[in-house]
Parts: structure tokens; sequence; C-alpha cells
């Protein structure tokens, strides 16, 4: 089709069909504020902070959710659209919590950046002001705070929840001021089907969804000399902590990473991709059990807390094809507090895990009753990667100035295969080399999976034919899973991961996050692999002596006790 | 049974007000009687729909003489029997009493509550049966669709509703021929009517009246519509609240399919068409069409920007044509009688009748149908016999929370959608609320605020926290608490509310306030600045009462009446009241004989 003329603000414009005003005037160089739209979302049209002036009609209408026409013109800066512009954003503030010092939210609130480029002053807020909003914060965790005061009903959670979750845990309820977003029942978020992604915190403009913070307990374990405190940072933190410190996403920062652990106190710093290495191990070799006898196909990953409640609750009838061994997080705690206790004579009692995840759902994952294989919780605290710039930045340590260093011996060796474990596909790349190699000795060439939605690839094998898939997004995931159900399903293998892009978009990354940031987040984790030496996991050498001195097999008795776990159905709501 | 041929035809409303009023009790006693009397072969009697002067319910009519009694008790009904079915005397004292001449008026053509009216969309209600399909045949009833199946394309019935200039009854007045023009151009294998009988305006009725005293004549509408634009399937979306209106739709739609007028190849034509029956979430919002859709569909009833149109992108993404009740209503007659018939009458621009439902200080509330153009003093004065004894006319509120009001410098304007709207009033959906001096213009404006504010779904906004404010500013003035500015403030959010806000609940929702401002803005004044309230009603603001000595003759009627013994004095010289012990309450000032009493 060919492109629509409009005119925006007297300038004469081309754009496509289709285009949205918000998207026309984004075009040339005008950024009109918003805070209900999310261009991952379905439109929604409530906050009407984007109103521009129609000047045909007359009437003020939302940019985001009107398109353009042939022969339109629209006015971003008429009086009437300024000002009505200013009023909605006035309006949420009369009614919104005056807490923004104390906010985790501070400095990446999109309404706190609105109010700041309006220039909108206390007094214009005071005369509006009246009755606030006074309910309940739902702070009993696992995962995630609640807090709907700070709330300015923008839907975002409420849709990221339903169109990319298939979760629905959220919703609109109550009617007039009383408008909340709530859970059904208002219960609690441990009592429902969430399954703790924290997806809907990513998109929230403002504090009102946060994770339930452990930094406290972080620095007091820190602080007791009689703890021995190990923390492990999940693949994907190298490619995105830089973004709290002024890095361009994707930038790879792990000698910094490594070195500000160290700043901050850590006995020992280490990297979840040594026990990725050790999760590629069994369940590869799970995979290829499977294959073998034809049994419990198609094989689908575990390593994703999220999605494994998700199934929990939705597609119970499936456990049995999740994959038994744990994920690397955990698989890391328990031979922390085992096999790492013993070599380097700590008593286990002492020993305090601490893991930095992208992830709220790992905060659920720690606490699950079934991880407790090592004698003790196998993992004491998760913090995500910004609860983690929060204590960097609190100790005042200049993050980019720091000197690159290792992670420690032993627990820090890794290989190629366990970094790509941050992003979408990673976990499937990583399982097929090790089956590859382990079924014919020859290497396997890059899957090249793509980074949205659901992707999939066929490979041969001997004298196999192997289908894998891999979803991220848990509506993606669950196309799949339905197909699986009806016994349709042409995979031998399935990954998945709750949150878009895997973990380098998850619930505990940086924010605001974008698409594109996430792209190029992933890219970054694809880059290192690349430049890996060792990039099977079955030639990590650490791994090849963890067993000779300790597991024995991949799938062998003591595996089988520490690393490997079982699930429980959950109820549908 | 269907030879035997009747003597006399009783005809009892029983629609909700009526059935409110003891018509069932009154109904029982008359089948009774007339067993006891051996006159139940010679006698039927015929429920029907509402007449529309629920005011004096229950109603009975009685044919062939077309007598109409009001307020009929079960206690009456001997007497009724026993004069006017034996004797052939007609009981009097049961006759409509003109409120203005007090004459006696036996016959329902003379009364001037129906003779003013053009009754179209009502012309069946009270007259036949709702839950015999037979009686609406018999009225002509489904010759309007088998016309349009049988000798109209899609594009002549078409084209016949734009000719009629009929525009939606359901507030907007937009044209409903164009409405279907978009729906039948739109490209799909699947297309949806809706009927929107979701009637949430407090104080309006005509929807569920017609769907209880002539549900057949909607699900023509329908057919027809559906037929236009090449849906095959159709919902009703009726309040929950309307128990009565849905059993008769049911029983309706279940006699239209087995006469064959609902289900496949209607008429021979090829066409098929089933409808459904969907009850109400009971929210005002779920009558705004996207929210409407959204309930249908399972989901919160909360609206969504448009475009798209529902006929593009309608019920379940599909093209579909949502029309009022009212408006369906008018179909078979436009088929029927042709464009030009219709057009004939109303204004240039607002063609045939429209319902209202009068309500308030009014001495004949209930439901009329007039033709667009009639004059409010018509409505008011003529057919509703003007306000009860003593009172003073102030204004009149129509379109309900989102209308405005109407004051006596404008009684003689001819009604129709573009003359409200002049005045800074509304169509809506017909609720005509008649308001006497006694009224506090704050009040009402505070009191449809409220409820738009209550019944507001949250999603944006300028709705949601807007009308709060504004809401918070009204409650002060009517408590005493308004400060200089906030009329200001009120105009200012009131403008912002309108021009911003997604759905038409939010964008019209100021309209009873700027209304207000517009015609009695001294009153906002009077509360602010002066502390008072004009018309009495706020008691935050309500002074003390006075006795003017002079006046005074001594009677001591007032000093009885007093509710809290605040007035003392001496007999044959004078009273007075205590401020402190004064509530207020008036009425000492309604008693006293000269008039010696007011507020100070
Ligand atoms: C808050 C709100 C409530 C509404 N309620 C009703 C209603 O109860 N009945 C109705 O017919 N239309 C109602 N409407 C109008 C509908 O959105 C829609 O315009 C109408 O059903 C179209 O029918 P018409 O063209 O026949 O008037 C409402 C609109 C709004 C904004
Ligand atoms: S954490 Fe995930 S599943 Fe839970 S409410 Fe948020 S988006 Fe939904
Ligand atoms: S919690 Fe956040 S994302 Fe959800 S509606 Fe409120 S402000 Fe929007
Ligand atoms: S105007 Fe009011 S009712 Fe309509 S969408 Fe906005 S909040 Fe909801």
């Amino acid at each position: 089709m060919s492109k629509i003329n409009i005119k925006i603000d007297d300038q004469a414009v081309q754009v496509e069909p289709g285009t949205s005003l918000l998207n026309a005037a984004k075009e040339i160089g005008i950024e009109i504020p918003y805070l209900c739209y999310h261009p991952d979302l379905s439109l929604h049209g409530a906050c009407r902070v984007c109103v521009v002036e129609d000047l045909k009609s007359g009437k003020l209408v939302a940019s985001c959710a009107t398109p353009v026409t042939e022969g339109m013109e629209f006015s971003t800066r008429s009086q009437r659209a300024r000002v009505a512009r200013r009023r909605n954003v006035e309006l949420l503030l009369a009614n919104h919590p005056n807490d923004c010092l104390g906010c985790d939210r501070n400095g990446t609130c999109e309404l706190q950046d609105i109010v700041h480029s309006l220039g909108i002053r206390s007094e214009d807020v005071e005369r509006l002001e009246g009755e606030r909003r006074e309910v309940e914060v739902d702070e009993v965790g696992p995962s995630l705070k609640r807090d709907p005061n700070k709330c300015i009903l923008c839907g975002r959670c409420v849709r990221t929840c339903e169109e990319i979750q298939g979760v629905s845990a959220l919703q609109f309820a109550n009617r007039g001021f009383n408008s909340i977003v709530t859970t059904a029942f208002d219960l609690p978020q441990r009592d429902i089907n969430c399954a703790n992604c924290g997806q809907c915190a990513t998109v929230c403009p403002v504090g009102a969804l946060t994770e339930i913070s452990e930094i406290d307990k972080v620095w007091k374990a820190i602080e007791d000399d009689k703890k021995y405190v190990i923390v492990q940072t999940a693949p994907s933190i190298q490619a995105t902590i830089g973004e709290e410190f002024g890095y361009e996403a994707g930038t790879i920062v792990t000698g910094k990473l490594a070195a500000a652990l160290r700043r901050l106190g850590f006995n020992k710093v280490f990297s979840t991709e040594f026990s990725a290495d050790l999760t590629i191990m069994e369940e590869g070799n799970e995979f290829l059990k499977r294959l073998q006898g034809d049994k419990n196909l198609p094989h689908i990953t575990s390593c994703c807390p999220g999605w494994v409640k998700f199934a929990e609750h939705n597609y119970p009838d499936l456990l049995n094809n999740l994959s038994s061994a744990k994920s690397p997080m955990q698989m890391f705690s328990s031979i922390a507090k085992t096999y790492y206790a013993e070599l380097e004579d700590i008593d286990p009692a002492s020993i305090y895990t601490v893991a930095i995840m992208p992830c709220t759902a790992k905060k659920f994952e720690k606490d699950r009753e079934e991880m407790n294989d090592s004698g003790y919780q196998d993992t004491d605290a998760v913090l995500t990667t910004r609860e983690l710039a929060r204590m960097i930045k609190e100790m005042g340590i200049k993050f980019e100035l720091l000197n690159d260093e290792d992670f420690d011996e032993l627990m820090g060796a890794h290989t190629g295969a366990a970094t790509i474990f941050g992003t979408t596909g990673g976990v499937t790349e990583a399982a097929v080399r090790t089956v590859k190699e382990k079924l014919t000795g020859e290497p396997l060439e890059r899957l090249n999976l793509g980074f949205r939605g659901i992707n999939d690839a066929e490979l041969v094998i001997g004298d196999k034919t192997i289908r894998v898939a891999i979803a991220n997004g848990l509506a993606n995931a669950a196309e799949l899973l339905d197909e699986v159900r009806k016994g349709e399903s042409p995979y031998d293998f399935i990954e998945i991961m709750a949150c878009p892009h895997g973990c380098v978009g998850g619930g505990g990354q940086p924010l605001p996050a974008s698409r594109e940031k996430k792209d190029k987040r992933a890219a970054g984790i694809k880059a290192i692999d690349d430049q890996m030496v060792i990039r099977k996991s079955h030639e990590n050498p650490m791994i090849i002596k963890l067993y000779e001195d300790f597991l024995g097999e991949p799938l062998g008795g003591e595996s089988h006790h520490l690393l490997h776990t079982k699930y429980q159905a959950r109820p549908k709501n | 049974m269907k030879d035997i041929i009747y003597r006399s035809h009783i005809l009892i409303c029983t629609g909700t007000g009526c059935t409110s009023s003891g018509a069932k009790k009154m109904r029982i006693a008359l089948e009774d009687e007339l067993a006891e009397r051996n006159l139940n072969k010679e006698v039927k009697i015929i429920e029907t729909g509402c007449h529309g002067f629920c005011e004096k319910g229950p109603i009975v009519v009685v044919y062939p003489e077309g007598v109409f009694y009001c307020e009929v008790k079960s206690e009456d009904i001997p007497e009724l029997v026993e004069e006017h079915l034996l004797k052939g005397r007609i009981v009097e004292r049961l006759l409509f009493k003109e409120p203005v001449t007090e004459e006696n008026i036996p016959s329902y053509h003379d009364i001037q509550f129906y003779k003013k009216q053009e009754r179209i969309v009502l012309s069946n209600c009270g007259k036949i049966d709702p839950e015999n399909i037979d009686e609406y045949i018999a009225l002509g009833g489904y010759e309007a669709v088998g016309k349009a199946l049988s000798s109209m394309s899609q594009k002549d019935v078409i084209a016949e509703v734009k000719n009629s200039g009929l525009r939606g009854r359901g507030g907007g007045g937009f044209p409903t021929g164009l409405k279907w023009q978009f729906a039948h151009e739109a490209v799909s294998n699947k297309k949806y009517v809706i009927c929107n009988a979701d009637e949430g305006d407090p104080g309006a009725f005509m929807d569920r009246s017609l769907l209880e005293g002539d549900p057949h004549r909607v699900i023509e509408g329908m057919i027809i519509a559906g037929y236009a634009i090449g849906a095959d399937e159709g919902y009703l979306y009726v309040r929950a609240e309307y128990p009565l209106a849905i059993k008769r739709l049911e029983k309706a739609i279940s006699q239209a399919e087995d006469y064959g007028l609902l289900g496949d190849d209607l008429f021979s034509s090829g066409y098929n068409f089933k409808l459904h029956i969907k009850k109400g979430a009971g929210a005002f919002v779920c009558g705004e069409e996207t929210a409407l859709m959204a309930s249908i569909e399972g989901k919160r009833g909360m609206p969504r920007p448009r475009p798209p149109y529902p006929a593009n992108s309608g019920l379940w993404g599909k093209p579909t044509n949502i029309n009022n009740v009212e408006t369906y209503g008018n179909i078979p007659y436009i088929i029927k009688n042709g464009a030009e018939e219709y057009s004939k009458i109303g204004t240039e621009n607002s063609k045939g009748t429209k319902v209202f439902a009068l309500t308030g200080k009014i001495n004949n509330t209930g439901l009329v149908e007039v033709p667009m153009g009639t004059t409010l003093r018509e409505v008011i004065y003529d057919i509703g016999g003007g306000l009860g004894e003593g009172m003073k006319y102030k204004a009149v509120q129509t379109g309900g929370p989102s209308g405005g009001c109407i004051t006596s410098e404008h009684l003689d304007l001819p009604i129709d959608y573009d003359s409200l709207l002049g005045v800074g009033a509304m169509m809506g959906s017909g609720g005509m609320v008649v308001m006497d001096d006694g009224t506090c213009m704050v009040d009402v404006a505070r009191f449809f605020l409220n409820f738009t504010q209550s019944e507001s779904c949250g999603k944006c906004t300028p709705c949601r926290e807007g009308t709060k404010r504004m809401l918070e500013i009204l409650e002060r003035i009517c408590e005493g608490e308004g400060e200089d500015g906030d009329i200001a403030l009120l105009e200012d959010l009131a403008h912002h509310i309108k021009d911003t806000a997604l759905c038409g609940l939010g964008q019209t929702a100021p309209n009873p306030v700027l209304s207000t401002l517009k015609y009695f803005r001294h009153e906002y004044e009077a509360h602010i600045f002066d502390h008072k309230c004009p018309a009495g009603v706020c008691k935050d603001l309500a002074s003390a009462y006075l006795i003017d000595k002079e006046t005074c003759v001594g009677c001591s009627i007032c000093a009885k009446a007093c509710p809290v013994d605040a007035i003392t004095g001496t007999p044959k010289e004078s009273y007075q009241i205590d401020d402190d012990i004064c509530i207020s309450c008036g009425v000492c000032a309604s008693k006293c004989p000269v008039s010696a009493i007011s507020q100070g």
C-alpha cells in the first residue's frame, strides 16, 4: 500500500498505513509522553497522557490508539492538547503517594520522568488533591511486592500477564475511584497461579510492582564473620548489569562484575555457568536416555522456575516430560554445600549461598520444599540484577573504573555452552552439542534459533532426525504444550523460558527494557560463546574433575540425590 | 378453545410497574369472581405489557368499550364485575380523573395522557398479550420481515432505513441506516447483530416496557437488521434486573422458532438467523457498546478505544451492528409502511417518535411516545398533567447522568436531538425528570456525578480521577465548605474530562454540572459565598426559620407542628423560633395559614 500523507504541527509527513499518531510523531522527532501504551502489548488507550488535537474534527484523541488516515492534520503543541496532557498527569499525581525518595523505582520511574519533562510542580497538583487510594500492600512474596497505592492503573501488567504469559493472575477490580489492579479474590501472590516471572514488574511504569528485596539479608550475612558467603552469578548478568552503570545494552562486563562482587565482601565469587555445564551433563544424558528408550518425549527443559510453576498449575499431566534435572542455580548450591565444603574443609552449616539472578521466580525456587538436598536450604538468598546494582551503588563502587578480575577457581570454570543459558535457545543448543558429540563424535554447527516467540529446527544426528523447538513467553509455550497434550507434537526436545528472550529479558533485569535492548543483550551473550575456547559442557575440566572426585556418573546415585528433583501438581487458579 | 368468542376482553397490565402495585393479586381476585359468576366462558382475561401510565397502576382496560380503569385493587373487583360486566354500567370512581379539569374520563383515547401521544413503537403495548405470538401476528406482526426477505434486497432494506431518517435511540442519535451500511460493507464470513437492552440510566424504563409489552417487535427489527448486514446470529444483551423482560423474550424467541420465524431458511429465502439472550453484568458502563461486547465475550465490561468501530471489528472481532431496543422497535413500521410515511413524522433532522420516561414532580408519571418536535410544554402540561399542587416548575432534566437541564425559558422548544444539544441538554435514552423549585440544582449535579463516578469503569484517568475531584468539590459546596475558585476549578475539570475521557460515560459525565452551572450559577454562588441553599435542600446550609412578628396571628399551629419543639409563644399574640433547636425542616412554614414563616 502507498504511504499516507499527514500533517503534524504543520509539517507534512509520509508514513506507513496503520502507523499510530504517536509513532508518526516519533518519526519526525517528537516524543509524545505516554504511560499505558507499550509496544509489545495490545492497545489500551487508558492513561490519556498522549492526547493530541485532531485539527479537522477539533477533538482531542489518544495518539497511541489513533491510526493515521489520509489528509489528517493534528497538533501536538496546541494549547488544548498541551494542557490536557499535563492535567491528566496532575490527576494521576493527586492520587499517588508522595513517596518518590523511598521508592525502588526512584530514577527509573516513567511517571517521574514525565512529571519532570512536563515541568509539573507541586502547586499544580495540590489544588486537585483530595481522597487518596488506601489499600493493603501485598508483600508476603515469595517474589513480588504489589503496592496498589502507587498503581496508576495503566493495565500494562494485566495485559502482560494475560497476553504474553497466558496466566491472567492480575485483573482490574472495583469501579470508579475504587478501581484497583489485584489478584483473584485479592489473594496474596503466594496463593495464586502466578508464575513469579516478574514480567509484570518489568512493564510497570511506576513502583507498584517490584521484587521482594533480599538486600538486607545479604548484607547481614556478609557482615557476619561466622558466615562463609559464596556468590554465584547467572550467565546473563554479565550482559545486562552494565546498563545500570551507563553501558550500552549487551556490553559484556564479566570482569568488572567479578571485581565488584569481591569489593562487596563475598568470600568466594563464582559463576552459575559452572553448574550450567553440570546441568547439561545431567540433562543431556537424560534426554539421550529418553531418546533411546523413546520414553517421556518430548523432553522439556526445567531450568526456568517460572515455567516450572506454570506447568505445575496448568499442565500437571505433562510433568513427567519435564527434565528432572535441577536448575543450574540449585545444582550450584547443593554442590557448594557438599562437595565444595568438603574440598575446602568448611563447615557447610556456615556456608551462605547467594545467587545473582535475572529472575524473580528464582526467589520462589530457592524456597521450594524440594530444594534442601545438601541437608540445608541449598540457596539462602537470591538477588536480582537490579538489587545487586543497588548494593554496588550503595558502596560507592565506581563500576566503570574497576579492573577486570576472574571468577574464583573451581566453581568459576565454565564453557561457552553454559554462557548461552542466559538467552532463549541456549539450553537447547548446549544440550544438543553434547548429545551430538556423544552419539557421533562430530561437533555441532550453530542452530541459530531466533530470539523471539517460538522457533524450531531439525537436525540429523547419526541416523536420527531430532526436532527441537524453543518458546519464550508462557503464552507461546502453551501453544507447544497444547500440541503435546493432544499427542500432536512433532518435537523431541522443547526448551521453555517464561520470559520473552529468555533470561536476558528476565523479571529482575535492568529497567526499562525494550525489545531492541533485549535483542542486544542476547547478541552479547552469543558473542561470548563464539569467543570461548571450550564450548562444550562435557569438556569443562572442572566438571570432569567433579564427576571423577565426587559424583561418579551423570544420572548416577549421588547425582540423582543432589542434582535432580520432583514437581508437584498445583491448582489451576 | 380457539373457537370460543368472548363477549368481553379484560386487559390487565402486568408490566413491572403494575405488578408492583398489586396487579397479580387483583388478577387472581378477578379470575375467582368470574368463575363464581360463571362468566369465565364469556370474559377473557389478557395480561398485557405496560401502558406507560404506571403512576395510576394497576391498569385495567375493558373491551369492546375500551374503558380505562386506574388503580384497580382486588377489593374493587366484585364491584367492577357486577357493575360493568353484568349491568353494563361504568364504575365512575375507578376512572381516570384529569388533574386539571377533575373530569372523569372513561376512554383510553380521550385521556390527555394518551391524546397527544403518537404510538408507533408502543402501539401494541397494553393491547396484546406479549406472551402470545398470534396476537402480534394478528396486528400485522412479522409482515415487515416477510416483505424484506421476499421482495427486498439487502441494499433496498438499508436504503429504506436510511431514507426514513431513523437515528439511534440509545443516546448518540447516529443514523441507523448508515450504521447498517457500514456493517453491510464490511467483508467477513461471520457477522453479528446485537440489541442493547442494558438500560442503565437511573429512572429510565422505556426499553424494559417495550420488551415486556411487545417483544416480537424488537425481534422482528433484529431479524431485518441481520438480513440487511448479512449476519446469521444475534444477541440480546438484557439488564439482569429485568427478569420479566428476559422471560418474555425467551418465550417470544421460542415461539418465533416454532413458527419458523427464527432459524434456517426464513420465508424460503435461504436466510438463516438465530438469537441468543445474554444477561447483563449489572453495570451502567456495560451499556457502552464496546464494553457490552467485551461483557458478552466473558471479559470485564470495559470500553476500548474506537476505531475500530463495531461495524468493522465488533463481537469476537467480527463486523457487528449494535442498536438500541427502541431503534429496532421502529424498524418493522418503516419496512411495512415505507420510509416516506415514516419520515412524515418528526422534524427536519430527527424523524419518527421518541419514547420518554416521565418522572419527578409531575402528576402523570409514566411512559410517553411523542413525535419528534413536540414541545416540552406539551409533554409536561398536556400529557404529564403539569406539576403537583403548589409546585412551581424549575427545570427538566433530560438524558440522565449524561444530560442537562432545560429551564422554563425553553419550555416551548420542539424536542429533537439537535435542539436539546443546543441548550446543553441531551436526548439520551429518554429519561425526563421534572423538578420543582424545591430542588437544589447543586444537589442534582452532585447526585448525577456521584452516580457516574461510582459507575465509571475506572479505566481512563480523566473519568476515574477527574470525576472524583469534581464530586469532592460538589460535596464540599453542598456541605457549606465551598471556596472561592471552586466554580472555576469545576469548569476546568469538566471541560478537561469531556475532552479526554475514553468513552461516552466520561465524555458526558460533566454535563449535569456544566448545564446547572449555565442556568443556575447563582445557586452555586449562594452556596459558596452566602452559605445558603436557596432551595433549602442542603442540610448543612439550611438556616433556621423565622416568624415575621407583624404577620403572625398567634394561631399556634406552627408550634404544634414543630417536631422538635423549637417554637414557643403566647396564643393570639405571637410566636418565635429558637435558632439553636430549629432543624430547618420547614414543616412550620408549610402549615402557617398566613405565610408568616420563612427561612432566615
Ligand atoms: C456509559 C454508556 C452507557 C450506555 N448505555 C446504553 C444503554 O443502556 N442502552 C443503549 O441502547 N445504549 C447505550 N449506550 C450507547 C451505546 O454505546 C450505543 O451507542 C448504542 O447502543 C447504539 O445504538 P443506537 O445507534 O440504536 O442508539 C451507552 C453509552 C455509554 C457511553
Ligand atoms: S509474575 Fe508473571 S505470572 Fe505473576 S502476575 Fe506477574 S506477569 Fe503474571
Ligand atoms: S501495577 Fe504497574 S503496570 Fe500494573 S496497572 Fe498498576 S501501574 Fe500499571
Ligand atoms: S470514560 Fe469512564 S467509563 Fe469510560 S473508559 Fe474512561 S473510566 Fe471507563
